[in-house]
């Protein structure tokens, strides 16, 4: 074999060894619930624990809205950049980016303090604290739609889409829904995804705003005090995240996909 | 023994048989050209001379040692990409030193070469640019002054002007031979485009396949085709069927009319076969002042203006063929509908295998 | 200025010309972007930032600063800037090495797309669950410790080794960081020309002199690119460091965090200047990032 051959499965099988051997640790933990043989009784515990479905349920639905919120700002946002004013991109570029300098428990932290009191009261209601976890989660997964859009409208040009458009006599609401989030939809489908896995396992936002209403606090706690169903929540929560990004790859083939911010 | 030889070096690509067979021996200072349409093996070939794929089998022989096992940073052969390859994060100066400096030559010596270098090549001025900021031809020109500049045996260039517009690429083709001979280097050039090899070349391997259909000069290759591929290939070329008549007098029978041939192929040839005859159309002339051989009625169909030649198309019976003629603006051209007489000699009509 | 705007918005949009409205049109289709970035990012960020400056009732103070420069708080800051160094680094290095490997013409397609698909999910498999899968792996009673020392008799605990140590919380951080690495350089490997590898191979270099004049210069800019998001990608992380260490390890993010949750300090405006530390740590990073940048790109400006 040749030397640059030996040397890449060299790494190779180091990557399967480091990335294969915490699930399999995990893996094989979880079906030790009982003492004297392997069960699946860790799994059935964590089936049978409705507050980490409800918690599951609360989390996907903030996810969504965050999805819905963001691609609301963002779409109409980069599109009228792209179309009217482009000297406008590198600022919207720079503010969608920002995000990244600024940690999660930074933005947090400024965000309780601002919406705790007065003039914006937002976390002395349940609506309230949703709402401003939506809005942290939208900052937070700025960065990635962000580029996920503008990559998209770059590629097809919306500019000259539009020109056809209306030379046709479309309307704006036509154009906007019609023609342009039609071209988009792998781009933003890829982007929704993603965010969802962000927000899934979100913990340190979660944490501090809404508690153990979400998933990643949930998860936290089980892990705390009940080691072998939360060792079957990390393989489901490893899955669910799997999922995720099978659906990322097959609606965007070669879509790059980088991580959120922990 | 030849200064290069391919010995019957064969390469297959899993079930794909790229390069069969080949086998050519390259003399010192000679100028080689390969050619043959896309995807015939041609950058195959290179490739395994530069050291890039190993043969299936075969071997091959430079100044009478085996280099089919040598690996291509210790074979000293230069070699010109397709695509330039310039280093794009170096100037021009250090992307022809690169070669010289990863042999840790003396500061000096490199300096010095640089210059001549880029003397030779003429982008003197150009020392300090990146491979971004210079145009297609002067990138071109920049990958050979670094291929040269190690002083390699041979010298590989594939298609390096293919990526030119006409003009830029009939100024470098010509400075590209003019180096070659300044220095004397062995070279052996991949080419798709036959007027590019006839130009250029000493000698002219044409391909197909991954099979050699013949080596020969360019007057020999375009003079005398040995298959109709390579005639076909190389040059406008009218062909037709035809029926032999007499092959002994070399009497042909083609929609009608008699035609003449000297093709001594012909010999061999029963009466009443049908063959595939051959006319380049530089060689069928307006039957005016003088008359050759054959003498035919054909009908004008269309006239293509193209510079230094008149491409005019005429219908003989069913067969369709092209005649060249030079532009004189002094001698009116046939109408277009017009019939009218054109002449060739029998030296002309060639049969084809 | 007018011109420009007017060429921008050219072929596009035909309004009539009111040369005064056309440059507030233009803002006026970002202005709900503006606002919500206004705020919830930068009216929390200047929260924090005005806060920093203050002392309880509000008067202006350097105090709050100077007290970042005690020593807990230092060790914390340089606890976290070393383990997001040294993750990046280590995660960045070997990312590119398995990113180059997988994608070698040998390798089999079924197992590079495998692979990178599982670095989309690792990436993105962080926190509390990876915190709890190094410990089932790791930790006291972890598989991995558990196997070493009855079938080899090697207790990597005995040797020194722990999981809820500087050293543990950087494996546990390089299981995103690796794959992050792998995602973020793979195109700028796949926008290596072969022909560069060979015509350095032609021109008499060796592979190691490939790299260092050809290949490492030109993916320079996408290696910093990638170990700059690495650095901040550690830098921020807080729920692997608690879940793992349960708060025991001195970073910044758990200070803050402690201070969110139960103002340990007494006195949420060090809280503020905690926060504003590691905004300047980032945007310290950033900077340099961009000195690096510019100039590993020399070739490509001029
Ligand atoms: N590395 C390779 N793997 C598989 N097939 C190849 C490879 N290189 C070339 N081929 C195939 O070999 C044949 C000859 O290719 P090439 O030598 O590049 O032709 P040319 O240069 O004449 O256009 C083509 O069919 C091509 O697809
Ligand atoms: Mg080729």
């Amino acid at each position: 074999m040749r030397k640059a051959t030996l040397w890449n499965w060299f790494w190779i099988l180091l990557g399967l060894l480091y990335f294969f051997l915490p699930l399999l640790a995990t893996f094989h933990f979880s079906l030790r619930a009982r003492k004297e043989a392997l069960s699946l009784l860790a799994y059935q515990q964590m089936i049978e624990d409705t507050r980490i479905w409800q918690a599951l349920l609360y989390s996907i639905q903030i996810g969504l809205l965050t999805i819905g919120l963001g691609l609301l700002l963002m779409v109409p946002t980069v599109y009228w950049v792209h179309l009217r004013a482009r000297y406008l991109r590198p600022m919207i570029e720079f503010f969608s980016l920002l995000p990244f300098v600024i940690p999660a428990i930074v933005l947090v932290f400024g965000l309780i303090r601002i919406y705790s009191g007065d003039p914006f009261p937002l976390t002395n209601t349940y609506a309230g604290t949703d709402f401003l976890l939506i809005a942290g989660y939208v900052v937070l997964t700025l960065p990635y739609l962000y580029r996920a859009i503008d990559a998209g409208m770059t590629a097809i040009d919306v500019a000259t889409l539009t020109e056809a458009a209306q030379s046709l006599g479309a309307g704006w609401g036509t154009i906007l829904f019609r023609v342009i989030v039609p071209n988009l939809r792998s781009a933003m489908l890829g982007a929704a995804f993603l965010i969802l896995a962000i927000v899934l396992g979100e913990f340190t936002i979660a944490s501090f705003i809404v508690g153990l209403r979400a998933f990643g606090p949930v998860i936290w706690q089980v892990g705390q005090n009940r080691a072998y169903e939360a060792s079957a929540l990390v393989i489901f929560s490893f899955l669910l995240t799997w999922i995720l990004m099978a659906l990322i790859n097959f609606v965007a083939r070669r879509a790059v996909v980088t991580s959120g911010p922990r | 023994m030849a200064f290069l030889v391919l010995e019957h070096v064969s390469k297959r690509f899993g079930n794909l048989i790229a390069v069969e067979d080949f086998h050519l021996a390259v003399e010192k200072g000679e100028f080689i050209s390969l050619l043959g349409p896309s995807g015939c093996g041609k950058t195959t070939v290179l490739r395994m001379i530069a050291g890039f794929e190993l043969p299936t089998t075969g071997r091959i022989i430079l100044e009478g040692e085996d280099i089919t096992r040598v690996p291509p940073n210790r074979r000293n052969i230069g070699m010109v990409f397709q695509s330039y390859a310039l280093f794009p994060n170096m100037t021009v100066a250090q992307n022809i030193a690169f070669g010289m400096r990863v042999r840790r030559e003396p500061e000096h010596r490199i300096r010095e070469r640089v210059d001549e270098l880029l003397a030779l090549v003429h982008l003197e001025d150009k020392r300090n640019s990146y491979p971004h900021q210079l145009s297609g031809g002067q990138q071109q020109r920049v990958a050979l002054a670094r291929a040269l500049a190690i002083r390699p045996r041979l010298l590989l260039l594939d298609e390096p002007l293919s990526a030119l517009d006409a003009k830029i690429r009939v100024t470098l083709r010509s400075e590209i031979r003019a180096i070659q001979r300044q220095l004397g280097i062995t070279v052996i050039y991949v080419t798709h485009d036959q007027e590019e090899a006839l130009s250029i070349s000493d000698r002219i391997v044409v391909m197909r396949a991954g099979k050699i259909e013949q080596v020969g000069t360019p007057f020999q290759i375009y003079n005398f085709p040995q298959t109709s591929f390579v005639a076909s290939f190389v040059g406008m070329l009218n062909t037709a069927e035809a029926e032999v008549l007499d092959p002994q007098q070399g009497l042909l029978q083609l929609d009608g009319a008699h035609l003449l041939s000297a093709d001594p192929g012909l010999r061999r040839r029963k009466p009443g076969e049908r063959v595939r005859l051959s006319i380049r159309p530089e060689r069928i002339s307006l039957a005016g002042e003088q008359l050759k051989d054959n003498l035919l009625q054909a009908r004008v169909e269309d006239i293509t203006f193209l510079g230094a030649v008149v491409r005019i198309q005429l219908r003989l019976g069913n067969t369709l063929f092209y005649m060249d003629t030079f532009n004189n603006p002094h001698l009116a051209l046939p109408t277009i509908g017009s019939t009218v007489q054109v002449t060739c000699s029998k030296e002309a009509v060639m049969v084809l295998e | 200025m007018l011109s420009e705007r007017r060429s921008a918005a050219s072929g596009a949009l035909r309004l009539k010309p009111l040369p005064s409205f056309i440059g507030l049109l233009d803002w006026a289709g970002v202005i709900p972007f503006l606002l919500f970035i206004l705020l919830f990012l930068i009216l929390p960020s200047l929260y924090l930032f005005v806060g920093s400056f203050q002392d309880s009732s509000g008067r202006f103070t350097l105090e709050n600063i100077r007290a970042l420069f005690t020593p807990t708080i230092m060790s914390a800051y340089w606890v976290s800037i070393r383990i997001s160094l040294l993750t990046a680094l280590l995660g960045g290095v070997f990312g590119f090495f398995l990113a180059y490997a997988l994608l070698s013409e040998e390798t089999p397609t079924w197992l590079r797309s495998a692979l990178l698909t599982f670095c989309g999910v690792a990436s993105n498999f962080a926190g509390v669950p990876l915190a709890q899968a190094f410990i089932f792996t790791f930790g006291r009673m972890g598989l991995v410790t558990v196997l070493l020392r009855e079938a080899v008799g090697l207790d990597l605990y005995e040797m020194g080794f722990n999981l809820y140590s500087f050293w543990g919380l950087s494996i546990t951080y390089l299981y995103f960081q690796l794959p992050l690495m792998v995602l973020v350089i793979t195109p700028a490997i796949e926008g290596l020309r072969r022909e560069w590898r060979e015509a350095a191979e032609n021109l008499g270099a060796s592979p190691l002199q490939y790299w260092w004049y050809i290949g490492i210069p030109i993916l320079m800019p996408s290696l910093l690119g990638a170990m700059i998001l690495l650095f901040g990608n550690a830098f921020g992380a807080y729920a692997t460091a608690i879940s793992l260490t349960g708060g025991l390890i001195n970073l910044i993010t758990i200070l803050i965090g402690n201070q969110i949750r139960g103002d340990v300090l007494h006195n949420p405006n060090l809280g503020y200047a905690l926060a504003l530390g590691m905004v300047v740590v980032m945007a310290v990073m950033m900077s340099l990032y961009y000195l690096l940048r510019r100039h590993s790109e020399r070739w490509l400006r001029q």
